[in-house]
């Protein structure tokens, strides 16, 4: 299954389970999604739990931080991530906080959910990873699914959590396959990292876009050096499951983040420094990190490879922390 | 909201003079430069048209329970008296950060919270305290969230912009300008999305109405029939900015059209028109979802926040809208449709006088917040 249909019945299990569960977003009924996420599920459920909304980010954001405060469940679609940035009052302002401010009365489960990070040659406004800024807001849920398993398991938890839930896809990625448990209740908690590649002399961790990458050049690695390189991915952002990268760190000595967002105050810095805080004894090497080039993303396809993470980058930094 | 330069202890009760002294003493102040907007909201055309509907309003009023009637306006003093024992107390520096006050406008949130029903939900900005109680959150409650107390509205978490009560239906205190229109938006899809026929009342002042968010909400609204009631509480004053130097037309009720939906203007001072406009908006939303755009206007006696220092406008120009008091005219109309005697308003106002002290004998008392609370309500479990 790829991760596009498991994220399809991710959500259509979810609006069987539940009543109160609604998707709305553009172009996610009539259109079936612009990348097909939610194809057939507006035939299937009609116009009250699949709506399309008008292109108005604030709007239907705002709109469904106060149906999550009566009560609804919204699973608020963002063509692409880019574009929540219309909406980044709602979430930040409205959403994060409402829990607190109220003081624990209005909770807000939400899921906002959509591609983030580069696709092909897409320029500058619509290739940001976006899961640095949102993870700097107390109140926000944070997920980055890589695989089809954990993209349906992820999501299902992330729409019965009952708080606002920052749910990251990779709009590259909706044609990957994997295997899917079929079982309507497979779920995977939030906050729980998962081993990709068992090693012994070093750790990648990756997320989203560069998990593939990373496992790609885990294979390199060993076929070229024999050395093996475990590759951890935390699937959630926030809640960070530090303990389980540290403890990887603890085995293997040394460490890579590659990531897709910027590298500037990155998700990628805040591991750096947790595993700095947990594990400094045990580092053998200095941390390093693969993030997109500090530019606005170029059109041209060989300026924007050159500004993304790539295999080639994951196995020089291995190489580099390794002294291979 | 921005905390001007001048800090807080600059606050006048009355506005100062402008430097060069040379004050309109005129009726009807000038707008601040050459648009086309003029003051339309002028003193003595509501006055006029006041004493027009005077007749039917009496009428009005006599059908009305005298519970219900005195319940208003007890309301509206005791949300009177509570915000000036705010605005003392803050200069004493028991309330920290912002405090926006509600004098002057309190016959539009009596009006229109008053007209709703069970299971109806309520969400205003900032400006927070009167809809809070009457929402039925309890002056001890609102006061000691102003003192930043446990004993708060929201266990001192919150603050004078943001009171909340689910029990109530009241569903805060924003404060960001406009954000709040499409939350209020949310909860009334909410509200037909589950099959009732309960409506929300979404206040929010006529600054708010330059935000986009206005704009996207109204469009969503009046496409898939969500029951919001948007009231736009109109007093004149976006912070320090008068209304002609910040929006290009002065009719917000007019903006309604855009939209294809119902809009009206209401005179805020009459709390009898606030209530009569609000039940023929709660009418078309129960009916059959339809939203209504409410531009009520009324004026704002005190600064936006505690740190206003009101320069922007004159003194003449707040007593002349003092004139038409809404709390005066109410109990004028009560007097004369022989509902409330002057000695019944003297009773209310002791009511509400005992209530604030009370209320504020409870905010001294209470305890701070153990610093344990500090990272609880962050995440719900």
């Amino acid at each position: 299954m790829t991760i596009r249909d498991a994220l399809n019945a991710a959500l259509r299990e979810e609006l069987i389970r539940d009543e109160n569960v609604f998707i709305i977003g553009e172009e996610v009924a009539e259109y079936d999604g612009a990348y097909k996420v939610t194809r057939g599920l507006w035939k299937e459920f009609g116009d009250k739990r699949v709506v399309d909304s008008p292109i108005t980010e604030l709007g239907f954001a705002g709109l469904g931080v106060g149906a999550a405060m009566a009560g609804l469940r919204p699973v608020v679609e963002f063509m692409t991530w880019n574009f929540s940035i219309l909406a980044a009052d709602q979430i930040i302002n409205h959403a994060a906080k409402m829990y607190y401010m109220s003081g624990g009365q209005f909770n807000i489960p939400i899921v906002f959910r959509g591609p983030n990070g580069s696709a092909y040659q897409v320029s500058s406004q619509h290739s940001q990873a976006l899961e640095a800024f949102y993870a700097n807001f107390p109140g926000l849920k944070v997920v980055m699914p890589s695989t089809a398993a954990d993209a349906k398991g992820l999501l299902k938890s992330a729409i019965r959590d009952d708080n606002p839930v920052i749910f990251l896809e990779q709009e590259t990625m909706y044609g990957m396959k994997g295997e899917v448990p079929d079982d309507e209740d497979f779920t995977i908690p939030l906050g729980v990292a998962d081993i990709k590649r068992e090693g012994a002399d070093c750790t990648i961790v990756a997320r989203s876009f560069t998990v593939p990458q990373a496992l790609k050049a885990a294979e390199q690695i060993q076929a070229e050096f024999g050395v093996s390189v475990e590759v951890v991915d935390p699937r959630t952002i926030k809640p960070l499951d530090i303990e389980t990268i540290v403890n990887s760190v603890k085995k293997t000595n040394r460490l890579v983040i590659a990531e897709e967002s910027h590298a500037f105050a990155s998700v990628g810095a805040e591991i750096s420094h947790q595993v700095m805080e947990h594990a400094f004894d045990y580092l053998d090497a200095p941390v390093k990190r693969i993030s997109t080039a500090e530019a606005p993303m170029p059109y041209a396809r060989n300026l924007e490879v050159a500004a993304l993470p790539s295999v080639e980058k994951i196995v020089a930094a291995v190489r580099e922390v390794c002294y291979l | 909201m921005p905390k001007t330069a001048a800090g807080r202890k600059t606050e006048t009760k009355s506005a100062k003079l402008s430097a060069n002294g040379n004050n309109k003493t005129a009726s009807k102040p000038e707008p601040d430069n050459d648009s086309a907007v003029t003051d339309v909201y002028d003193v003595e055309q509501a006055q006029a048209e006041y004493v027009k509907r005077r007749k039917s309003q009496l009428t009005a009023i006599k059908k009305l329970d005298k519970d219900l009637l005195g319940e208003m306006l007890y309301q509206m003093i005791l949300g009177r008296l509570f915000e000036r024992k705010c605005a003392e107390v803050y200069r004493m520096g028991k309330i920290g950060g912002f405090c926006h006050l509600y004098i002057g406008q309190e016959a539009i949130a009596v009006g229109s919270m008053m007209a709703l029903k069970e299971g109806d939900y309520v969400l205003t900005s900032y400006r927070d305290h009167v809809q809070a109680m009457i929402a039925g959150i309890t002056p001890e409650a609102v006061m000691a969230e102003l003192y930043g107390k446990a004993t708060g509205n929201v266990g001192g978490k919150g603050g004078s912009m943001h009171m909340f009560s689910k029990e109530k239906g009241f569903f805060g205190g924003h404060g960001i300008v406009g954000g709040q229109i499409g939350v209020g938006t949310g909860m009334a899809y909410a509200q037909k999305y589950k099959g009732t026929d309960n409506v929300t009342l979404c206040f929010f002042g006529e600054a708010a109405v330059n935000q986009g968010l206005f704009h996207e909400s109204l469009n969503m609204a009046q496409l898939w029939k969500i029951p919001c009631i948007y009231i736009c509480e109109n007093n004149k004053y976006g912070m320090g900015t008068s209304q002609a130097r910040a929006m290009s037309i002065a009719n917000i009720a007019k903006k309604a059209e855009g939209y294809g939906m119902a809009g009206e203007f209401v005179d805020g001072m009459d709390v009898m028109a606030v209530r009569e406009a609000t039940l023929r908006a709660i009418e078309r939303a129960r009916k059959d979802g339809s939203p209504t755009l409410l531009e009520v206007r009324a004026y704002r006696y005190m600064g936006h926040s505690m740190s206003d220092p009101g320069k922007y406008r004159t003194t003449e120009e707040i007593k002349k809208y003092q004139q038409r008091d809404p709390i005066a005219l109410f109990q004028d109309s009560l007097k004369e449709a022989k509902v409330f005697t002057d000695q019944d308003f003297e009773d209310f106002n002791a009511k509400a006088a005992a209530a604030v002290e009370a209320a504020v004998k409870f905010a001294d008392e209470s305890p701070f917040p153990d610093e344990s609370e500090l990272m609880t309500d962050v995440f719900a479990e």
